[in-house]
């Protein structure tokens, strides 16, 4: 093992497994061999018994769906008004100067604070739901694009105009396509976040969703059902990362070419 | 005859940073360049040679003075002024094929007519068979060749160069003079070539522009009248050899004033 020298793809695999199974391993010990008390901390196999419940006789797996409907939808929402904005911000100087202390101020506000509100605003139904994910994407997509695009290469910028380009030519045929794998990967970013703001919001004034499964679970004192409901979640997590990042060397290839 | 490209009285002062003294990078200069002639533009490092020639360019304004081009004064980048640029500046997203087409695009020239343009100039430049590679899985002299390829598709009135092989290894240069002088033979175009190299400036040039260190000036102007078509074995030659240590005597006094002054 040496500084950035590069692993086979075998270990890569084995390796990150291996850290899943310890921490199983370390979870079933200290539940199983009764160090923590059941009340407070299920066990894998009460965990593993739980979800089979609630996915079979429950119906939890309409409370996933309703979850991540309102992520992507308040992901996508946040999204189409986000990224021509931040684009219009890092290519136009002046746009910039008139948004960027705002917006810089407004990533800053909490998210979750506005639930609340959001709830005398919106009520509690999905409208809610979907501001609350809005608000907590919106700000953060459009600062990191516009720093993006406002560090694109200049002398690709020199280079399209000396071919004739006209100013929307540079912003649709440079800004746009040599910041594209980074608009991605923020959007990868953001939705990661998507996930924290609509587990709060569903935590409270809900009556579907993960969020409500849990905070409901608490109740019962169910905690392998609230440890089911948290996994789920980084299960999802974890597959839409892996679609994200195909889709992202599928369509910029010229990247790792 | 009137001259295609002049330029006059053009100087360029840079504002101060940090509240420091302004900088003079080109004093007032004055030149002209007829049709098809190929100038090269030598000098030291710092001298304001890549400052003369984007201001030709226009991706910069001069403080003083005005380019023409044809009669028409210069105000901007243009595609009547195509730039090939030290750096390598291919649109990594784009294969080689759509690099060279991205002017043609842009001016919105049919399909079937740009497609073959393209390819023809793909061939000039003997990149054929790597129409689809993308530019990060070619060379630096092959980007190059590329660069030049999507310059000249666009058909400018007049191509700049700032130190294309600049950053290439020597035998690598060696051969893209040679492919970039062929070209111009056949084409015959207006060529703006910007070199620290003296061999490079006389092997490639009709006329060789020296230039004072900072602040630049014109200082001499040296007609090559090597004939063409040119081979490489013209460098071994005592008329090259003579124009070489003339202009290395009047480049070396200039590059000791550049490195005294800093």
């Amino acid at each position: 093992m040496h500084p950035l020298q590069p692993i086979g793809r075998g270990a890569r695999i084995a390796l990150g497994f291996l850290f899943f199974v310890l921490f199983f391993a370390a979870w079933g010990f200290a539940t199983l061999g009764g160090f923590v008390s059941p009340t407070f901390l299920a066990d894998p196999i009460t965990m593993a018994n739980d979800g089979f419940y609630l996915l079979t006789e429950q119906g939890f797996l309409t409370d996933i769906g309703v979850t991540v409907w309102r992520v992507v939808g308040g992901f996508v929402l946040a999204s189409v008004v986000a990224v021509p904005l931040g684009i219009a911000m890092g290519a136009y100087k002046p746009v910039e100067a008139l948004l960027e202390p705002f917006v810089s101020f407004a990533r800053y506000l909490p998210a979750s604070a506005f639930v609340p509100l959001l709830i005398l605003w919106a009520g509690i139904g999905e409208l809610q739901k979907l501001l609350v994910i809005f608000i907590g994407s919106v700000f953060q997509i459009i600062l990191m694009i516009a720093v993006g695009v406002a560090n694109t290469r200049r002398d690709l910028v020199e280079a399209a105009y000396t071919l004739g380009a006209k100013d929307s030519g540079v912003i649709r045929r440079v800004l746009i396509p040599a910041n594209a794998p980074d608009i991605a990967e923020t959007l990868r970013l953001v939705l990661g976040w998507a996930w924290t703001y609509v587990i709060v919001a569903e935590l409270i004034g809900a009556s579907s969703g993960i969020g409500y499964m849990i905070i409901n679970s608490q109740a019962l004192m169910a905690t392998g059902q609230i440890i089911f409901g948290i996994i789920v979640i980084g299960l999802i997590g974890l597959v839409s990362d892996f679609l994200f990042k195909a889709v992202n060397r599928r369509l910029y290839a010229w990247r790792l070419a | 005859m009137s001259a295609e490209l002049v330029i006059s009285n053009v100087s360029r002062v840079f504002p101060g940073v940090n509240s420091g003294q302004p900088v003079t990078a080109l004093q007032p200069t004055d030149l002209e360049i007829p049709r098809n002639d190929f100038v090269t533009i030598l000098g030291p490092s710092g001298c304001g040679k890549s400052t003369l020639l984007r201001i030709v360019a226009g991706l910069d304004r001069p403080t003083t003075g005005s380019v023409t081009l044809a009669g028409q004064p210069v105000t901007g980048p243009g595609a009547d002024r195509g730039m090939v640029f030290q750096s390598y500046t291919l649109f990594p997203w784009l294969t080689i094929r759509d690099n060279v087409a991205f002017g043609l695009r842009e001016k919105g020239v049919a399909e079937r007519e740009k497609w073959e343009i393209v390819d023809s100039y793909i061939d000039k430049v003997g990149l054929r068979g790597f129409e689809n590679h993308w530019p990060k899985q070619l060379s630096g002299g092959m980007q190059q060749r590329t660069a030049i390829a999507r310059a000249l598709a666009n058909n400018p009135r007049i191509l700049l160069l700032d130190e294309p092989f600049g950053a290439l290894d020597n035998q690598t240069r060696g051969l893209m003079q040679e492919l970039l002088l062929g070209i111009w033979e056949r084409e015959v175009k207006t060529v703006i070539f910007v070199t620290h190299d003296i061999e490079e400036a006389v092997f490639m040039a009709s006329r060789v522009v020296t230039m004072t260190a900072r602040p630049g000036r014109i200082k001499s102007i040296t007609p090559v009248d090597l004939p063409h078509p040119r081979h490489y074995t013209v460098k071994s030659s005592p008329e090259f050899s003579a124009l070489r240590l003339k202009l290395t005597e009047e480049i070396r006094s200039e590059a000791i004033m550049a490195a005294t002054d800093g």
